[in-house]
């Protein structure tokens, strides 16, 4: 039922890209939204934000780096194979309005997830600034589609391989200062989305961030993936994933995602996925 | 004629065997072993045979009982199977997991003077003798239909939903959010009340009758009910439960290390974390461990968290011992296995270190004052009570409400005012026409039987409705 129909290798092997057929899950999905992937019986289940689908073919793209035993397993699939479950769609998708200038802001596997959201914004008449980030220009992805559905397009690199040699919060204060921005979307590492949010509250200008706490079944039926917004408990994949960049408690949403480090690393040690 | 009264009278129930407590409470092994075909044929003679039996009575899926208990005296073990499943898609369960007490047991005549007949025991006897042997007499499917029926939800109302009518001769198909068919079978009740493989074999059996299962579909997003209407189902059932864990809204609760129990459970029961790393979802393993709540679910809860290798497992309940909701089996066997109750007591908050994870929770002692709207005599607060209690691990088990996914995208069935689907108590019917509901989704969080109770009335309701009109 969810067999791989393309794999694709980018970032040097470290990200890979699968499409999958998910017809049911293809026909609903909206910008934003996610799916829950277990690769096998033994697996674990984890969540993923679309980057793409094909409502014809029946497709949904997903775009994760490997960085532990689950992503390894995932990436070991070659096309043909199928995943044991995927669930989807889930959570609340991206609400998509015409706010005159948008920044999008994207780091790392966070440009998979901004990808839809970005064409969404453009779709509905938005003028489209996107500031994608990396370590290196190897590590970058998908520039070339993100280019598409942009206006402009700054990179950023925290060796200088390419475009900016920094942050890409020094872009985006650059660009918050000759602009009158209506929105920012951030989606990437919690430090970089932290401080986004900390440069666009200074400006008042509205902001989105995409969280990505630990999940299990992605339906709201545990509180595994609870994030404090505002001073209240929400669950991630029910009320989010997106939420008001400026009301998200980012320490600890990092501090939780740490929860299993010890487990995580059991894990994969007695994997022979690596 | 004396000698033989005499002997009759002392006849006495059936025990069950059991693995040891300081055995079992480092395993997940079933606890309890089952009968072996003398003792299940012994306490079967027990059974007076009432013309009117008000055991019956006592069950909400009406299984004949002196019916399936005559053919186990008779050594007729897969005809006592065959009489179970004419009323009851789940014996295996159902022998383990109803509170016969209340039930069944509860009406038994023998029960008056004395023991009542393990009827419970008797029943799952049967069913694990058909499973083991592979001597299963299914019952007759009735002639296709050609009626389409969604049950939506694999817990136990929508497979009893599933079972009658698919024995009535409709097409049926569940569709379940999860990989897993069961629901609160498999990712809540763990392995050592209720092993899986039962589950699996109830729901293979299910399939083997002509069940269609569609798994890893979240119906309110992944397809609508609307949408299963539009794709030619004459009938849906909604059997989603409540799947929503409540919180206490305490300072501290989202530390590392607090979980809510449905969270500690599906990741210890559904994805199998208790054998990780041989399965991936890994589980907290805590020292000294704190459940919050005294239900069912709670004792669920802490059994599993000393199987999972903690020093201490306590239950903080803000009651008293009386008013503890969870079956006197399941308490009984909670304190065999080592867990402390701690009564009179509420949490006020947690403490945490710096690096985000639990250390402690700081309690209140409380005292019953007058009862309240439940009958239940109401705790409140002593003053300048509050004390420390170290924690490493926290299962909040106050229990859970109905999940808004289906509902939210089907306006049109109506909702009371915590969530739950407003439901014809007699049929299961629900605002929306063509859709029915039952078990926790309608009542809130409650028992598997009367789950299934509500499933086998919305069964027939359903039936009517496909037969004759609504």
């Amino acid at each position: 039922m969810f067999k791989i129909v393309q794999r694709e290798e980018m970032a040097q092997g470290t990200i890979v890209l699968n499409e999958i057929e998910a017809p049911r899950i293809a026909a609903k999905a909206k910008p934003g939204q996610f799916v829950i992937l277990q690769a096998n019986e033994t697996g674990e289940r984890i969540p993923l934000t679309m980057a793409d689908v094909d409502t014809e073919k029946g497709t949904i793209t997903i775009i994760y780096m490997i960085v532990g035993k689950s992503t390894s397993l995932f990436g070991s699939m070659a096309v043909g194979q199928e995943y044991y479950a995927v669930i989807g769609p889930l959570g609340k998708a991206t609400h998509l309005e015409k706010k005159g200038k948008v920044v999008c802001v994207g780091g790392g596997t966070g440009i998979a997830v901004l990808h839809p959201i970005t064409r969404g914004l453009k779709e509905v008449g938005n003028e489209v600034i996107t500031i994608l980030g990396s370590r290196n220009k190897d590590l970058l992805i998908m520039e070339e589609k993100m280019a598409k559905v942009s206006d402009t397009l700054h990179i950023c690199t925290d060796d200088g391989s390419q475009g900016h040699h920094g942050f890409v919060t020094d872009v985006l204060k650059d660009v918050l200062e000759k602009e009158d921005i209506g929105l920012v979307v951030a989606i990437g590492p919690v430090p970089m989305m932290k401080f986004v949010s900390m440069i666009t509250k200074e400006k008042n200008v509205e902001t989105l961030v995409s969280l990505n706490p630990i999940m299990v079944d992605g339906t709201g039926m545990c509180g595994g993936c609870r994030v404090s917004v505002g001073g209240e408990t929400k669950f991630a994949c029910v009320d989010g994933p997106e939420f008001d960049g400026h009301n998200v408690d980012y320490d600890e949403l990092s501090k939780r995602l740490q929860a299993y480090q010890t487990e995580e690393k059991i894990s994969m040690d007695a994997c022979q996925c690596k | 004629m004396a000698e033989k009264k005499v002997k009759k009278e002392k006849t006495p129930r059936v025990k069950m065997p059991e693995q040891a407590p300081d055995v079992r409470n480092r395993n997940f092994e079933e606890v309890p072993l089952g009968l072996t075909p003398e003792m299940a044929q012994m306490e079967a003679a027990r059974c007076l045979q009432c013309k009117k039996p008000a055991c019956v009575e006592g069950c909400p899926v009406s299984v004949n009982i002196p019916g399936f208990i005559r053919k186990i005296v008779d050594g007729d073990f897969a005809g006592a199977t065959a009489t179970l499943w004419e009323k009851n898609a789940l014996p295996a369960v159902c022998g383990r997991v109803c509170p016969q007490e209340i039930q069944c047991e509860g009406r038994c005549i023998v029960g008056k003077k004395g023991e009542p007949v393990a009827i419970g025991y008797l029943e799952r006897f049967a069913a694990d003798y058909a499973r083991k042997s592979g001597n299963v007499a299914l019952p007759a499917v009735a002639e296709k239909t050609g009626k389409k029926v969604a049950v939506v939800g694999s817990g136990p109302s929508g497979l009893t939903v599933a079972g009658d009518l698919i024995l009535k001769g409709h097409d049926v198909t569940i569709f379940e959010a999860f990989h897993k068919t069961g629901g609160v079978l498999v990712y809540g009740i763990p392995e050592f009340r209720l092993p899986k493989d039962i589950v699996g074999s109830e729901v293979a059996t299910l399939e083997q009758l002509g069940v269609k299962i569609e798994t890893n579909n979240v119906v309110g997003t992944t397809v609508t009910v609307d949408e299963l209407l539009e794709e030619g189902y004459d009938a849906v059932y909604v059997g989603v439960g409540a799947g929503l864990p409540r919180f206490m809204n305490l300072p501290g609760e989202n530390l590392i290390g607090v979980f809510s129990a449905n969270e500690y459970l599906t990741r210890t029961n559904l994805m199998k974390a208790y054998l990780f790393p041989k399965y991936d979802t890994p589980v907290a393993k805590g020292k000294n461990v704190v459940i919050l709540g005294a239900g069912n679910v709670a004792m669920d809860s802490a059994r599993t968290a000393m199987r999972l290798g903690a020093e201490s497992v306590k239950v903080v309940y803000r009651r008293s011992r009386e008013e503890m909701p969870a079956r006197a089996e399941e308490l009984h066997h909670a304190e065999e296995e080592g867990i402390e109750f701690v009564l009179l007591t509420n949490p006020v908050q947690f403490f945490g270190d710096e690096s985000g994870r639990l250390t402690g929770m700081e309690c209140l002692k409380m005292e019953l004052g007058e009862p309240d709207a439940s009958g239940r005599r109401r705790p409140l607060p002593i003053e300048g009570s509050e004390y420390k209690m170290d924690c490493d691990l926290v299962v909040v088990s106050v229990g859970a409400k109905a999940n808004p996914l289906l509902t939210n995208a089907t306006p049109e069935i109506g909702l009371n005012q915590w969530g739950n689907i407003i439901a014809d108590p007699a049929t299961g019917k629900t605002t929306k026409k063509g859709v029915w509901a039952g078990g926790d989704i309608v009542t809130g969080m409650a028992t598997v039987i009367l789950a299934m109770g509500a499933g086998r009335e919305a069964a027939d309701s359903i039936h009517n409705y496909l037969t004759l009109g609504w």
